[in-house]
Formats: C-alpha cells, sequence, structure tokens
C-alpha cells in the first residue's frame, strides 16, 4: 500500500534571475520513505532539495513558481515562519560544518535557538539524537570537547545528530557522504536506513550505487526537468526512459 | 572508465556468441553421428567437451570480474545475468550432447531395430530451437525468442511419442530392452536440449524487456 504523502510539488519553477534552473516539476514524497535525487552536474537536483526548505530564499535573484505542500500547507506561503519550517525540514550538508563549538553544543545550539532552556530536557535530547545519529558511543566521554576534533566521518554524523535535535519531520541531504571515507559512508547509509522509520528522507548524491542502495524512491533529473520517477528497484533494474538508462549506466553524451 | 567496462561488454558478447556457436555445432555433430550411427564421431564429441566446459568457466569468471567491478545497472545488470544463465545453458546443452554421443557409441555396436520413430524429424526441431534461440540473443530479437518458447511444446510431444514407440517395441523385443534403453534416453536427452533453448529465448526476453517469463508465464 502507498504510504502517506508528506510532501506535494506542483508545478515547481525556479528561477536564478532570467536563468530558469527548474522546469515545471511535480513530485510527491512519501512519509518514512527515502527518495534519491540524482543526475548530472548542474540538472537542478540540489536547487530542487534548496526549494523543500526555502534555502534558496538567500540568494536575493531568485525566484519560486508552483505549490510545495508540506502536510497541506504551502511552504511558501507569506505566513509561513521559516525558522519554523527549517525545524521541520532539517538539512544535511555536502561537507560536514560542525560549529567551532564543543560536541554538546553543537547538538543542543538548535534547541537553544527553538527556545529551550529546561537543561535536562537539553540534555536528554543530545543524548537522543546523539544516540540515534549512531555516534554517541563515540563521543559520550569527550561532550565538551570541540567538535572539530573529530574525524569527517564523525563530524557529518554530528552534523545529523544536530539536525535531528529539533525533532523535524524530513530530512534533506544533500551528497551527505561524498566527503567521506567508504566506512564512513557506509555508517551514514545505515543510519539512513534506521532513520527512515522516523522520518521522511530526501538525498542528493552523485554516486548511483548509493542511491541504489538506501532508497526506496529515485527520481532522475535532467536539465531542470524531471525525467522519470520510480521505485529504485524499477529505476536500476529497468528504467521506462532511454534517457534514465544512459545516464544511469553510464552512456550520457 | 566507461570505456573499459564497454570494451569488457564487447568482449564478453564475442565470447558468449562463439561459445554458443562451438556448442550448436557440438550438437550438430552429434545429431549426424545418430543419424549414421557413427561411433567414432561421438567418441570425438565425448573427448572435446572439457573445451566447452573450459570456456564456460573463464566466462563466468569474467562476468563476476565485471559485477565487482563496476557495479552495473539496468541493461548492463540484465546482459550480464542474462549472459551467466545462458552461459550455463550452453554447458549444460553440451553436456547433454554427449550424453547422446555415449548412448550412440552403445547402439552404434548392436544391431540395429526399428521402432517407427523419427529421431532425425525430434533432432532437427531441436536444432533448430537452438539456433533459432541463438539467433534471437545475437540480434537481440524478442519476436524470435517467443516463438522458441512456443517450439518446445512440439519437442515435448515427440518426447512422449518415443516413449510410447518404445514401451512397446520392449514388449515386442524383451531381449533388446537395454537398447531401447538407450533410444528412450536419447530423446530425453534432446528434449532436454530443446528446454535448454527455451531458457535461453526467456533469458533473452529477460534481457530486452526485463521481465522474467521463466514457467511459462508468456502472456
Amino acid at each position: 500500500m502507498d504510504k502517506a504523502v508528506k510532501i506535494e510539488v506542483k508545478h515547481l519553477n525556479f528561477y536564478y534571475g532570467k536563468f530558469q534552473a527548474l522546469h515545471d516539476n511535480s513530485l510527491d514524497f512519501h512519509i518514512n520513505e527515502v527518495s534519491a535525487l540524482i543526475g548530472p552536474s548542474g540538472c537542478g537536483k540540489s536547487t530542487f532539495l534548496r526549494c523543500l526548505n526555502r534555502m534558496n530564499d538567500l540568494i536575493p535573484i531568485s525566484r519560486v513558481e508552483g505549490n510545495l505542500l508540506l502536510d497541506g500547507l504551502d511552504i511558501y506561503d507569506p505566513s509561513v515562519d521559516v525558522v519554523m519550517l527549517r525545524s521541520r525540514v532539517g538539512m544535511v550538508f555536502q561537507k560536514p560544518n560542525p560549529f567551532p563549538k564543543t560536541i554538546f553544543e553543537n547538538v543542543a545550539y538548535g534547541l537553544k535557538v527553538n527556545g529551550i532552556k529546561n537543561k535536562g530536557l537539553i540534555e536528554k535530547r543530545v543524548e537522543e539524537s546523539l544516540k540515534l545519529a549512531a555516534i554517541w558511543d563515540e563521543v559520550k566521554d569527550r561532550m565538551h570537547e570541540s567538535a572539530l576534533g573529530l574525524s569527517g566521518g564523525q563530524q557529518q554524523r554530528l552534523c545529523i545528530a544536530r539536525a535531528l535535535a529539533v525533532e523535524p519531520e524530513i530530512l534533506l541531504m544533500d551528497e551527505p557522504c561524498s566527503a567521506l571515507d567508504p566506512i564512513a559512508t557506509q555508517k551514514i547509509e545505515e543510519l539512513i536506513h534506521q532513520l527512515k522509520k522516523s522520518f521522511t528522507i530526501i538525498i542528493v548524491t552523485h554516486n548511483m550505487q548509493q542511491a541504489a542502495r538506501v532508497s526506496d524512491i529515485t527520481a532522475f533529473f535532467y536539465m531542470g526537468k524531471l525525467i522519470e520517477v520510480g521505485k529504485t528497484n524499477t529505476i536500476f533494474t529497468r528504467p521506462n526512459l532511454k534517457q534514465t538508462e544512459d545516464y544511469i549506466t553510464g552512456r550520457f553524451g | 572508465m566507461a570505456k573499459h567496462f564497454f570494451r569488457e561488454l564487447e568482449k564478453i558478447k564475442k565470447r558468449i556468441l562463439s561459445l554458443g556457436a562451438m556448442v550448436e555445432e557440438r550438437v550438430r555433430m552429434v545429431i549426424k553421428a545418430l543419424e549414421t550411427r557413427d561411433g567414432d564421431a561421438a567418441k570425438k564429441i565425448i573427448l572435446s567437451d572439457h573445451e566447452i566446459d573450459e570456456m564456460e568457466v573463464e566466462i563466468e569468471e569474467e562476468c563476476l570480474k565485471i559485477l565487482a567491478l563496476y557495479q552495473p545497472v539496468a541493461i548492463d545488470l540484465r546482459f550480464l545475468t542474462a549472459v551467466i544463465k545462458i552461459n550455463n545453458d550452453l554447458e549444460r546443452i553440451a553436456d547433454e550432447a554427449v550424453n547422446i554421443a555415449r548412448r550412440v557409441r552403445i547402439i552404434a555396436k548392436r544391431e540395429k531395430i526399428d521402432i517407427s520413430f523419427d529421431y532425425s524429424l525430434m533432432a532437427g526441431k531441436t536444432e533448430d530451437m537452438l539456433k533459432k534461440s541463438l539467433d534471437a540473443l545475437v540480434n537481440l530479437d524478442i519476436d524470435l525468442a517467443f516463438k522458441v518458447c512456443g517450439l518446445d511444446d512440439e519437442v515435448d510431444k515427440m518426447q512422449s511419442e518415443a516413449y510410447d514407440r518404445i514401451k512397446q517395441a520392449i514388449g515386442e523385443y524383451p531381449d533388446r530392452v537395454a537398447y531401447l534403453i538407450n533410444l528412450l534416453l536419447i530423446s530425453r536427452h534432446l528434449e532436454r536440449i530443446a528446454d535448454h533453448g527455451t531458457n535461453i529465448a526467456e533469458e533473452v526476453i529477460y534481457l530486452i524487456e526485463g521481465e522474467i517469463v521463466r514457467h511459462g508465464n508468456y502472456l
């Protein structure tokens, strides 16, 4: 049975000034599913991802058309509080970007920004998030040391814990493993499997095998257009369109 | 990287086709040996079977190497899995040719009994199926592959005819049971070759369409 729709994207167009980066894309994301966005560089997959928590708002010349509904509510509606939106739609970036603070403060930061002052609650959430991000055992004895002393893979899991601390419903991941070694990558992928039980996850990846391994749904973008979307199993064994097949088998261009 | 990969795929394609040609030739030889009751020709087939076995192992190792090194997907993945299976079918067909050759060597030494069953016709059909299944593979011809799947029933019917005739003949020639059992087994081996031909055709369909049509799901 199909899972409930968490995010509904309808006829999304996106412009950087005069350049149209996304062309009339419609796509649904379902609850507790991992969706992977794939496509060559510049195809618009990251732009698409960043539309989902209004990260593109930071680019002054950008413009969005169409509807993006989160649980049926348009996230581009003027009444929407962007800070609230981003606490519901968390994001993890390509390069681990911990704050130059302690491990504890990194995870507690979002909670404090959201006005939580209860120390006990903060400590509890920090521990839970670190456990959820599968890094607790590695950092529990050094919570007050600088996060910058962690390895790349640990930093990335810390960033995931930081994103999870504010209890988002959706996790956006923009190539979360591209700066990591195979072992750290494996840990993040296992983590994605675990996290999908509680979250809706959307991941942009250049690593085709990673998309095949971690996702339930794969969407292929090319030149700002959504070309094909389907079950990952189908996309990687018998895609419908030749263009998709050419891309995933490396016969592109 | 992609160039290497495509070159490897081309290499595999050439090898599986050349294995197919070798196996087809052996089936042709053994059918001729059966028709002419030529024990020496049959012996040659038995002695050279190791060539097929070695090639089968090489092709499988190559496929596994490509899977491990390049992690192919979609059409390339379907191609490699199809090759692995077709490779196995071809090797089994060659084994059946050896089995027939063994029976031919035995019956060639004994006096002929006419059981009024046309082995040439059955062998011809079987050979035709194998040839068509390999043609379907070479040309990626899905219509031909479907056709081969349909031909298998005819060979099955012939085998059951052979069974009835031989059963009857055993009553007529009770002192020639061993000879007749060899004849029965030959029809069985031919029927198995036709089955492997069908498997190859089914793999060709999977390769092209991505649909698994085994177990008679041809709709």
